[in-house]
């Protein structure tokens, strides 16, 4: 079996499993802790106003942009960059239009009535790269500056390494630069294979907790009466 | 047997003008991505050597290559066999038959020993001693070893013989082995492909009779100069995949006008051969041309990498039922887990509600 063979089947198999089971166990743990009992009295009537938090907490307040600022900005031009290479690009619709037809039985198109929409390649390559530079740019800013180099930890720099290599190893399968086409998309499926691995154990879990832990956080705070 | 005069005294002789046996040098050595200049250098060279013996042994195989080869246009075949080689044993295209058939070839091993090329087409089965190809009631597997004894070299045609091909597809039921398997003492070239280029096997004659030795390979044994890229690299379609414009089905306005196969299961992403750029049918057509996917038939294990016409993205990543066999998993861990933190927390709770211990008053 060659590395690609491997890369496409055993691996990706594993690496699927592992994920599942992993998110799974994350989220159901999280979902059946026991809440604590609040016996106060609410500040404020109609706590599901506190969902407003999911929204203002996407930038911060003014009081501490100076400091958040960079990080914000460059989050959020990681992100898009990111997501659009992941969902925009044919052969990543496909392999996502394959599983959501292996595990419900009807296509994207069966379900909303239109094709999922491809970008081109250059506009993918561009996105990648803003991706890139943002994910640099921020390991620079978290290693140059004092507190954040402090409170950094393994988890920090695994997942930004797990997140990192994917999108390297994909635009250089896209360019064909440095190693043999099969190579590169084999160590490509490989890098994605580390980070779904690696995804519900890390700080990376982020993205399926994050609005909802927003969003209790801010019926809490709303309870409190705290200004949101 | 091998004539005694040169290549180029044979062209003289058959009325082959110096300019045509140029042309012909020229777009070979383009075709192997030589320069220019090297086309007259080629043509000197090819000219005055004598023409090697060539036995071509085909062993588990179709007959496709040797179809393929009957199809070269530059040169043809006749040229090949008439003026660049002296094909000595090529059981499809020979005219003798049984003793005499084998006679030749034990003639043409005995008179050519160490200097002749010994292309092989077809994989070796080696289960049961070989007994499942047998030619002259010797099997493939004896005949390879005793006919590499006296090769200068190996040329592995096709598929078959460079990697197994569909001889060795799962479950492999003759246990089918590519030559480099069995010879690991001699010089062997792949020129894989199902069936292989014909221009690629005279190419790589052609280098040979040129330069004396043997092309510059890949790690998998082919000739760089036509495995050097991607059917997907040089394809013409190539710029609607970069555009984001693909067919969806054979016969849509998408492959009416000719763009990219790949989410119809091409897989020259991940092909390596010249198709895209000598094609076939003295530079016709090739597959992609002609409406269909690249199928990857010159890589290793092609016939085992799932289906032709599944896209290349669609990795094996399992089925609804592993998929629904991990979910439950994760959902048992996570209420695992939800119920051993409350067990804990409920401990917790009772340890600190409950009385201190009585101490020991001192009077």
């Amino acid at each position: 079996m060659d590395l690609l063979a491997f890369a496409r089947g055993a691996a990706m198999q594993w690496a699927t499993t592992i994920f599942v089971v992993g998110v799974l166990w994350r989220l159901v743990g999280i979902l059946l802790l026991r809440t604590k009992p609040d016996l106060s009295k609410p500040r404020i009537a109609g706590k599901w106003k506190g969902l407003r938090l999911i929204a203002l907490r996407s930038w911060p307040r003014k009081e501490f942009l100076g400091g958040a600022a960079f990080t914000e900005v460059m989050g959020y031009v990681f992100h898009i960059g990111f997501l659009v290479a992941l969902f925009f690009y044919l052969p990543h619709i496909l392999f996502f239009t394959d599983v959501f037809r292996g595990l419900f039985g009807v296509t994207f198109k069966g379900i909303f009535g239109f094709a999922w929409p491809t970008l081109p390649g250059g506009l993918i390559y561009f996105a990648s790269a803003v991706s890139v530079a943002a994910l640099i740019a921020v390991l620079i800013h978290r290693l140059v500056n004092p507190v954040k180099r402090l409170i950094s930890n393994f988890d920090d720099y695994f997942s930004w390494f797990v997140t990192f290599a994917p999108i390297v190893t994909g635009m250089l399968a896209y360019s064909h630069i440095g190693a043999p086409y099969q190579t590169l998309l084999a160590l490509h499926l490989l890098s994605v294979q580390l980070l779904m691995i690696w995804f519900p154990f890390g700080k990376l879990m982020h993205a399926f907790t994050i609005f909802a832990a927003r969003g209790s956080t801010g019926m809490l705070f709303e309870r409190k009466g705290a200004t949101l | 047997m091998s004539a005694t005069r040169t290549i180029g005294q044979r062209l003289a002789e058959e009325g082959v003008s110096r300019r045509a046996f140029l042309k012909f040098c020229t777009t070979l050595a383009s075709m192997m991505a030589l320069p220019p200049s090297m086309g007259p250098v080629m043509a000197q060279a090819i000219a005055a050597k004598r023409r090697p013996s060539v036995i071509w042994l085909p062993f588990q195989e179709c007959t496709g290559c040797t179809e393929s080869i009957t199809r070269s246009g530059t040169p043809t075949l006749e040229t090949l066999i008439f003026d660049l080689v002296s094909l000595d044993y090529q059981e499809t295209i020979m005219a003798a038959a049984g003793h005499q058939a084998e006679g030749v070839l034990a003639a043409a091993m005995k008179e050519n020993f160490g200097k002749y090329l010994l292309i092989v087409d077809g994989s070796v089965p080696l289960i049961e001693d070989g007994a499942y190809s047998c030619i002259g009631g010797q099997s493939n597997v004896a005949m390879l070893k005793e006919a590499a004894r006296g090769a200068a070299a190996i040329i592995c045609v096709g598929t078959c013989s460079s990697y197994g091909g569909i001889p060795k597809a799962d479950p492999n039921p003759t246990q089918a082995v590519p030559v480099s398997a069995i010879i690991k003492d001699k010089p062997i070239v792949n020129i894989p492909g199902c069936p292989p280029i014909p221009v690629v096997i005279t190419g790589v004659l052609a280098h040979y009779l040129t330069f004396g030795n043997l092309p510059e390979l890949d790690p998998l044994g082919r000739p760089k100069a036509f495995y050097g890229e991607t059917i997907h690299d040089r394809c013409y379609r190539r710029p609607f995949y970069d555009q984001g414009r693909f067919a969806k089905t054979f016969d849509d306005e998408g492959a009416r006008s000719g763009w990219c196969l790949y989410e119809l299961g091409c897989k020259g992403p991940t092909t390596y051969n010249a198709c895209a750029t000598v094609k076939w049918n003295s530079g016709t057509s090739f597959p992609i041309q002609s409406g269909h996917g690249c199928l990857g038939c010159s890589e290793p294990n092609f016939w085992d990498k799932g289906s032709f016409y599944r896209p290349l993205a669609t990795a094996n990543w399992g089925n609804a039922q592993t998929v629904g066999a991990a979910a439950g998993v994760g959902v048992a861990l996570g209420a695992a887990a939800a119920y051993a933190a409350r067990k804990r927390q409920d401990r917790f709770v009772k340890e600190a509600s409950a009385p201190p211990p009585a101490t020991k008053q001192e009077h």
